[in-house]
């Protein structure tokens, strides 16, 4: 896998906890901090989905998170990637069969990277948003040269 | 200006650390007038679907109660079976059990601390805390094979035991964690910066503590001596004299505001260096569960009948788990009461006549686990305006808070 090409500009994510157990929450601030230092790549943890590139989808959706959950992916603006951390919101995992889960993430918005794992290990996550990346940069690209044909179309 | 009231909608959830949580607080001017919490965000029905595993399913199941607290619910969980069906467990095992439990409340206390700095604008010290972490985070990971949820628990026992070749390797850590408790001493407690913005804010008196029922270090830094592993001793800590600790230890006298909190935990990072030290020494030889073969056990389990409970000091407070074994496989009753439960009112005292920017460090102050805010709603007494803050913008404004302080 070539990166030169795709490291192009940096990509911010916005990590949205639909009830998770934190398990995996804090291995995703722990990637923020000096063993894992994500920040070196220009990756970077946002306030709001409005700036994110990356919506990152922890814990299994309960009833109450759901509608926030759909928000949330409205507002996060294209191109898009979602990444879902951890087992329960692959799968349910542990908490697949409550009364207040509704999930797991990919029953209601459409989901790019899947890293499984109770919790995933900080390289799992960065191995996972390193697989947006290029994804991000995919559709950018088909985008970028299809603009190129059009002007070259209408010229 | 009309009295029709607004909402500002910024992102329901916060990008931070914790778990989504509303709050309503009437302000007048800058100061807080009233409260009102609004949890539930994060329910999972937990003890619905221990309802119908079996007891040895549910040991992982209350493991991710809370990843940070993951050797806590176990434990209490595992005592209070073992508690119902009288299994009595090996002492080399219940020592082993002290260990991580030990081990898991440095990394929180650590991690709290971090979190605390962070609120308060002084990220350089959330990163030295995180650094400082994450070597418990590698013995955590050496001893028992994961990072978070440890799955070391086991009804009469624990499941993995700690080789000869392992305890040089904690013994480094121990090492490691006496000089690293100088560097939070001096970052935490000595260096002004934090004492000015943590001193006489988001106090909790003795009384208030006492009447809301506190639990931890949030009622141990009002001075209330409340530690189960001091008041019922029980497992390898019976084995030892612990005091609950409090902060006029460190002080000579308790105030019972944010900065006797950091003060109780910082505190409490060095006691459990100590009792991990101590546990290492004394490790007893022999086995380390009390019925190796998981049928077995499981058929031992379903002919069990009774109640039981079991304690346990999670580095939050007191966790009580509650089981009612009867017919067939599932518990009756599981009922688990987390430590933020009684301590999610003491914000009500805490919080009454602070100012705004004070809001994202008291709330922190209590380490609440399944809660945090997700967003607070701010009515102004005066012209009844409702405003929604977010996470962020309350950071902001503590931040502003201490940069206004250093000048
Ligand atoms: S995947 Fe496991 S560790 Fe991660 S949030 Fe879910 S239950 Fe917790």
């Amino acid at each position: 896998m070539k990166l030169d090409k795709y490291l192009d500009r940096s990509l911010w994510v916005f990590h949205l906890n639909t009830g998770s157990c934190n398990g995996c929450d804090i291995e995703i601030v722990a990637l923020l901090t000096p063993r894992y230092d994500v920040e070196r790549f220009g990756i970077k943890l946002v306030g709001s989905p409005k700036h994110a590139d990356v919506l990152l989808v922890t814990g299994p959706v309960n009833r109450k998170m759901l509608p926030r959950l759909k928000l949330i992916y409205e507002q996060t603006p294209d191109p898009k990637a979602v990444i879902v951390v951890g087992t329960c919101g692959t799968s349910g995992g542990v908490f697949y069969d409550s009364y207040n889960i509704v999930g797991p993430v990919d029953k209601h918005i459409p989901v790019d990277v899947y890293v499984p794992g109770c919790p995933i290990r900080p390289e799992a996550i960065i191995d996972g948003v390193l697989k947006a990346w290029l994804k991000l940069e995919r559709v950018r690209g088909a985008s970028a040269s299809s603009a190129e044909k059009v002007q070259k179309t209408s010229a | 200006m009309s009295k029709s009231t607004y909402k500002v909608p910024i992102g329901p959830i916060h990008p931070s650390l914790e778990e989504p949580m509303t709050f309503n607080f009437e302000i007048s001017g800058e100061k807080i007038k009233s409260i009102d919490l609004a949890p539930g965000d994060n329910h999972r029905g937990i003890e619905f679907m221990g309802r119908n595993r079996n007891i040895i399913q549910i040991i992982y199941l209350a493991e991710r109660i809370c990843g940070i607290c993951s050797a806590s619910h176990p434990f209490a969980f595992c005592r209070a079976v073992e508690n119902a069906a009288g299994i009595s467990v090996p002492p080399r095992a219940e020592y082993i059990r002290v260990i991580i439990a030990e081990l898991e409340r440095i990394h929180s206390h650590i991690l709290w601390a971090g979190v605390a700095a962070h609120e308060l604008g002084f990220d350089s010290v959330l990163y030295l805390s995180w650094k400082v972490r994450e070597e418990v985070m590698d013995i955590l990971e050496i001893l028992t094979g994961n990072r978070v949820n440890y799955g070391m628990f086991m009804i009469g026992g624990v499941r993995r035991d700690i080789s000869k070749e392992q305890i040089p390797r904690i013994e480094k850590t121990i090492e490691y964690y006496k000089e690293a408790y100088q560097k939070l001493e001096d970052v935490f407690l000595q260096d002004p910066s934090i004492a000015i913005r943590t001193k006489n804010v988001g106090v909790l008196t003795y009384e208030e503590a006492l009447n809301l029922a506190s639990v931890g270090p949030t009622a141990r830094a009002s001075g209330v001596k409340k530690d189960v592993r001091q008041d019922q001793p029980y497992s390898a800590y019976a084995d030892m004299d612990i005091k609950a600790i409090t902060p006029d230890m460190f002080s000579g006298k308790v105030n019972g505001d944010v900065y006797d909190r950091i003060i109780v935990r910082v505190l409490e990072v060095k006691q459990s260096v100590e009792i991990i030290e101590y546990c290492l020494n004394h490790l007893p030889d022999g086995e380390i569960l009390s019925e190796k073969k998981i049928a077995k056990l499981l058929g031992i389990l379903k002919k069990a009948e009774g109640e039981g409970v079991g304690r346990h000091e999670a580095p939050r407070g007191e966790v009580i788990h509650y089981v009612k074994l009867g017919e067939g496989e599932s518990p009756e009753v599981w009922k688990a009461r987390a430590p933020t439960y009684n301590n999610l009112m003491s914000w009500v005292p805490m919080l009454q006549n602070q100012e705004v920017a004070d809001i994202p460090i008291v709330v922190a102050s209590i380490d609440p686990c399944i809660g945090c805010m997700d967003r607070a709603t701010l009515v102004d007494a005066n012209t009844y305006q409702k405003q929604v803050l977010t996470r962020e913008e309350l950071r902001k404004l503590s931040i502003e808070k201490t940069r206004r302080m250093m000048q």
